[in-house]
């Protein structure tokens, strides 16, 4: 009945949510409380986003891989009702080309094929040694640096930056100038203009590169890209957007994982020990999974549209309606995970859906459990007595971004 | 027991050549999968359960008989 009710009814401010929802300040790493309230009272239901529209709000496990492999569930933000995170991607849809972040199968699988070869399992595994020097050296020149300091500085956003740069072939000396750009342009905070000038900027950068590529190719992904380009696989277009796709969707998210899931385990010491102390890959790779169910740091939720009406546990989705799913809510799902508010590193946490679910799952995710397993088994090893040198009152928690984060963690040891 | 792999489907993930690496393998130059063992023993059945669950594209089956 009430289904029907909120079906059918008009979308009073009264009876719709807000979302984004709001965080209890004492428990900083939990999703927003009332999520839950949705999730197991009505998991289908329809929420209220900045530019006043009221898409659905998926929130259970189960809920949401069904609809996320449902071939009537489009990531295609062109079609009328899809529900943009914020202005600045509604602004920039109609003049971004098709690429894997807004197309669906069969024009999804055909590009995500072209950009795949670099991501695959043995080669990701073939990073790990340069990823173990990555981290290993950044450890050494923090434990010779000033105590305490800030893990975010010199840990958490330089290890990935590095790792992307390898990855894609860019420069060593570029990577102040790609960092800045691309906080920037991921920045829910910052300005259409100014988001748009970032991404400009990171793209006219990786175009020359491309350009350079194209006639002298050398190693990483810019390398291979420009390989396809010549082969008539891509345009020259496509691959820009997909490198700096690649370097937005993998800079951040990873170093949010590095200081948060630090954070984590220092609140939770019996599961930092397990960590520290043991030997087995297996618990190391464990406890990625866990952390990333466990904080599941993408916070605004994963956007879609019907294409068709889909009818889901009694209710009706209609065409043109969006869809918003809230990956905490799914990874704090005591049907999927039993007493899901514990950190608990032991657990079975493969299925969570911190990287999402169905074809669009990250496409980096191979390389971003590799680059946490290197810096959760090397961190806590080498430096035995680390510690938070702030209360988490006064942490400064990122509310609004596409990842939920600290802007500074100050450790000491 | 039989895996049945619908390729057009798949979008090159990997997460069952993580979770079964006896049974799945990846294509060199565009990461889709391959199905090393189509009829594979009774040893193998969990690691290709754990496959099927984290398949993000549904596109691998277990036929059980
Ligand atoms: C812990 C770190 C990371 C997290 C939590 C994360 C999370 C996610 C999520 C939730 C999605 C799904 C978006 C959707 O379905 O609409 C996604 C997609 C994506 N991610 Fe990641 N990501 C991480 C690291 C990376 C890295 C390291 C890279 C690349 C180097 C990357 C590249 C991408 C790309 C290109 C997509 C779009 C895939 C598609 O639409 O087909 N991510 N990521
Ligand atoms: S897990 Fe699924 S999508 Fe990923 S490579 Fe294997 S079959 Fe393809």
């Amino acid at each position: 009945m009430a289904d029907v009710l909120t079906d059918t009814a008009p979308d009073t401010a009264a009876a719709v949510p807000e979302y984004p929802m709001q965080r209890d300040a004492r428990c900083p790493l939990a999703p927003p409380p009332a999520v839950h309230g949705l999730r197991d009272g009505k998991p289908l239901s329809k929420v209220r986003i900045w530019n006043g529209s009221t898409p659905w709000l998926i929130t259970r496990h189960a809920d949401q891989r069904a609809l996320l492999t449902d071939p009537r569930v489009s990531d295609d933000d062109l079609e009328p009702g899809f529900p943009y995170v914020n202005a600045h991607r509604a602004e920039i849809a109609p003049h971004t080309p098709r690429m894997i972040t807004n197309t669906d199968a069969p024009e999804h699988t055909r590009l995500r094929r072209t950009v795949n070869a670099p991501f695959l399992v043995k080669r990701i595994e073939a990073m790990r040694a340069p990823v173990q020097k990555i981290v290993d050296e950044l450890i050494d020149d923090m434990l010779a640096g000033p105590n305490p300091a800030d893990l975010l500085t010199a840990l958490a956003l330089p290890v990935p930056s590095l790792v992307i740069a390898e990855l894609l072939g860019v420069p060593y000396e570029d990577h102040d100038f790609f960092q800045r750009n691309s906080s920037i342009a991921l920045d829910s905070a910052a300005s259409p203009q100014e988001a748009r000038e970032a991404s400009g900027a990171l793209a006219a950068y990786l175009d020359k590169l491309i350009g350079l590529k194209l006639e002298n190719p050398g190693e990483g992904v810019l390398s291979e890209m420009a390989g396809r380009v010549n082969s008539g696989e891509m345009t020259r277009t496509e691959a820009v957007h997909m490198g700096v796709a690649m370097l937005i969707a993998g800079h951040e998210t990873t170093a949010t994982m590095i200081s948060l899931g630090t954070l984590a385990l220092l609140q939770n010491p019996g599961q930092l020990a397990l960590v520290r102390d043991t030997d087995d890959p297996k618990v190391i790779a464990g406890a990625v999974d866990e952390l990333l169910r466990y904080l599941t740091i993408v916070q605004t939720g994963v956007r879609r549209v019907a294409k068709e009406d889909i009818e889901l546990g009694g209710v009706t989705i209609r065409a043109g309606e969006g869809m918003i799913f809230d990956l905490h809510a799914a990874n704090w799902d005591p049907e999927a995970f039993p007493e899901a508010d514990r950190l608990d590193i032991t657990r079975s946490a493969r299925q969570h859906q911190g990287f999402g679910y169905g074809p669009h799952q990250c496409l980096g995710q191979n390389l971003a459990r590799l680059e946490l397993q290197v810096v959760y088994g090397t961190l806590y090893r080498r430096i035995p007595t680390l510690r938070l040198a702030a209360p988490v009152e006064q942490l400064a928690f990122d509310r609004t971004g596409t990842t939920y984060g600290v802007a500074c963690l100050p450790v000491a040891w | 027991m039989k895996v049945e792999l619908d390729e057009p489907k798949c979008v090159a993930s990997g997460q069952c050549v993580v979770a079964a690496p006896d049974v799945f393998d990846q294509r060199d130059d565009d990461g889709v999968a391959i199905l090393l063992e189509e009829h594979p023993g009774a040893e193998l059945v969990d690691d290709v359960r754990e496959a099927v669950a984290v398949c993000p594209a549904a596109a691998i089956r277990l036929v059980e008989r």
